[in-house]
């Protein structure tokens, strides 16, 4: 797992107050782990903060799961 | 229309001196002070460094940690006591009908520790708004009621009172009032405040309301001794099961005592100081007294508002003479504000549960922390001092007073079927 995996992971299991191995790449937010909106909104904030970027508000309705955050961070990072 | 009768059937208490309504009831009668010093945040540079708080309290134990995080700790509180009220009072026996259940809860504040945090993390930034979603709906002083509702599924009248110290009494008399009329079975009422934070001990440090006897911190709140200094913050939450009598005898529950009556005035005066002879004080027990359709010599008990403020105590005390006149001589009077410091917008609800357990058990809890007479007052009254007095109480009645000048007071009298 990468760095940025392993740390957006450590974000949501704190935030969410999930199991470590329900946080899958495919997982839901709202689906599988239980989010609801403020939720999903402070992920996004918590997101920006630990990697210092910026995540747009129309951007961020296409975050839904674990993986298209790492992604998205990968990308905004690389 | 006849007004229904209302009873007491469950309570809840977190407070400084017991983390339950027994372990709370039992240290009152035993004279237990509840001051330390601060250890919620660091109060080196404050000019008051101790207070009552709860103690070895921890939210998770209580409600699962995703939930607690979205919570201020006065809704902590208030969620906590909620669930040990409603137990006590075996309401979800299955008998009840959610719709006819609601919720009223007063607190002073609400969320000020939360408001304080996001306030420093906005101004530690470059101006750019990174408010926590939660931050609104942590802070807002309604939303322990709507906790409680959510947990338990009760869709009746839910709201929040707020008249500063007199905030849960308020809650109590709004509750009493909806059930009389018949627009609810039974409601949850209380208060909870958590203010022990830098704002509160500074803000009300700054109006100089609060004792600066740091070095002594458990004789520190002496309400009706000479040498009172101001009162002493407390935090916390107390919950009344409020029901309407026959839902309440038809279902078998226990009943502590019935709700005799509450009256409401304000003192129109001044923000903070009481008005110098009472006024406020004498008519909202006189309405008190009237709403029960209660003489005053019925009454044995009154638990004051009593902050251990120079003025405040004073003026309460020449309100009771006006009102009881010579049944004043007769009553017992206590300030457990002595022991439990002051809850501020939870106190009324603290208080109220002092005085059912005072009818229920026939003693009156003492005002402890008493050293020398106070000239200025009318020693020949019964303050309770130092020792709980056991006796009959018929009936007592529990004042608060709010900075604004809101007056609440509540009278509960021995349940006879």
């Amino acid at each position: 797992m990468s760095d940025i995996a392993a740390r957006v992971k450590a974000i949501i299991v704190d935030k969410l107050g999930v199991d470590e191995n329900e946080v899958t790449t495919e997982a839901s937010f709202t689906n599988d782990l239980g989010a609801d909106s403020l939720d999903t909104v402070e992920l996004i904030m918590e997101f920006e903060k630990e990697f210092d970027i910026q995540i747009p508000d129309d951007q961020a309705e296409n975050i839904a799961t674990v993986g298209q955050a790492v992604a998205y961070i990968e990308e905004a990072k690389s | 229309m006849e007004l229904k009768r209302v009873v007491v059937t469950g309570i809840g208490a977190l407070t400084p001196i017991g983390n339950t309504a027994g372990e709370f009831w039992k240290n009152l009668v035993a004279g237990t002070p509840g001051a330390a010093p601060i250890t919620l945040f660091d109060p080196e540079k404050f000019k008051t460094r101790f207070a009552c708080e709860v103690k070895n309290f921890v939210a998770t134990d209580f409600i699962d940690r995703k939930e607690a995080r979205k919570m201020d700790r006065f809704s902590h509180f208030g969620l906590v006591v909620a669930d040990e009220a409603i137990a006590d009072a075996r309401l979800e026996d299955g008998s009840i009908d959610h719709d006819r259940v609601g919720v009223i809860w007063g607190s002073g504040i609400g969320g000020l520790d939360t408001f304080l945090q996001e306030s420093k993390s906005y101004a530690a930034g470059d101006g750019t708004p990174r408010f926590n979603p939660f931050f609104i709906p942590k802070m807002i002083a309604d939303i322990t009621g709507g906790h409680i509702s959510m947990k338990y599924n009760f869709r009746g009248p839910n709201f929040t009172t707020v008249s500063a110290c007199a905030s849960a009494t308020n809650a109590l008399i709004d509750a009493y009032t909806y059930i009389r009329l018949g627009k609810a079975d039974v409601i949850v009422a209380g208060g909870s405040e958590a203010a022990v934070t830098e704002a509160g001990i500074g803000g009300f440090n700054a109006m100089h309301a609060l004792s600066t006897r740091n070095d002594d911190p458990q004789t520190a709140s002496r309400p009706f001794d000479k040498d009172r200094d101001g009162f002493v913050m407390g935090e916390g939450g107390a919950a009344i099961v409020l029901e309407e009598y026959e839902h309440a005898v038809k279902r078998g529950a226990t009943i502590y005592a019935e709700f005799a009556g509450g009256g409401l005035s304000a003192d129109a005066h001044h923000l903070t100081a009481p008005h110098p002879e009472g006024l406020g004080a004498k008519n909202v027990m006189r309405y008190a007294l009237d709403d029960a359709n209660m003489k005053a010599d019925e009454l044995d008990y009154v638990n004051v508002h009593g902050t251990s403020t120079p003025l405040g105590d004073i003026a309460e005390t020449l309100a009771i003479k006006e009102v009881f006149g010579e049944h004043a001589y007769k009553l017992n009077i206590s300030s457990t504000k002595s022991m439990t410091g002051h809850l501020l917008g939870a106190a009324g609800a603290v208080e109220a549960i002092a005085s059912i357990l005072a009818v229920r058990d026939g003693i009156v809890p003492p005002t402890i922390n008493h050293f020398t007479d106070d000239p200025g007052l009318d020693n020949d009254l019964n303050f309770t001092f130092e020792k709980a007095q056991k006796r009959e109480v018929r009936a007592a009645l529990s004042n608060t007073f709010g900075f604004g000048g809101h007056n609440a007071s509540v009278i509960f009298k021995k349940f006879e079927g």
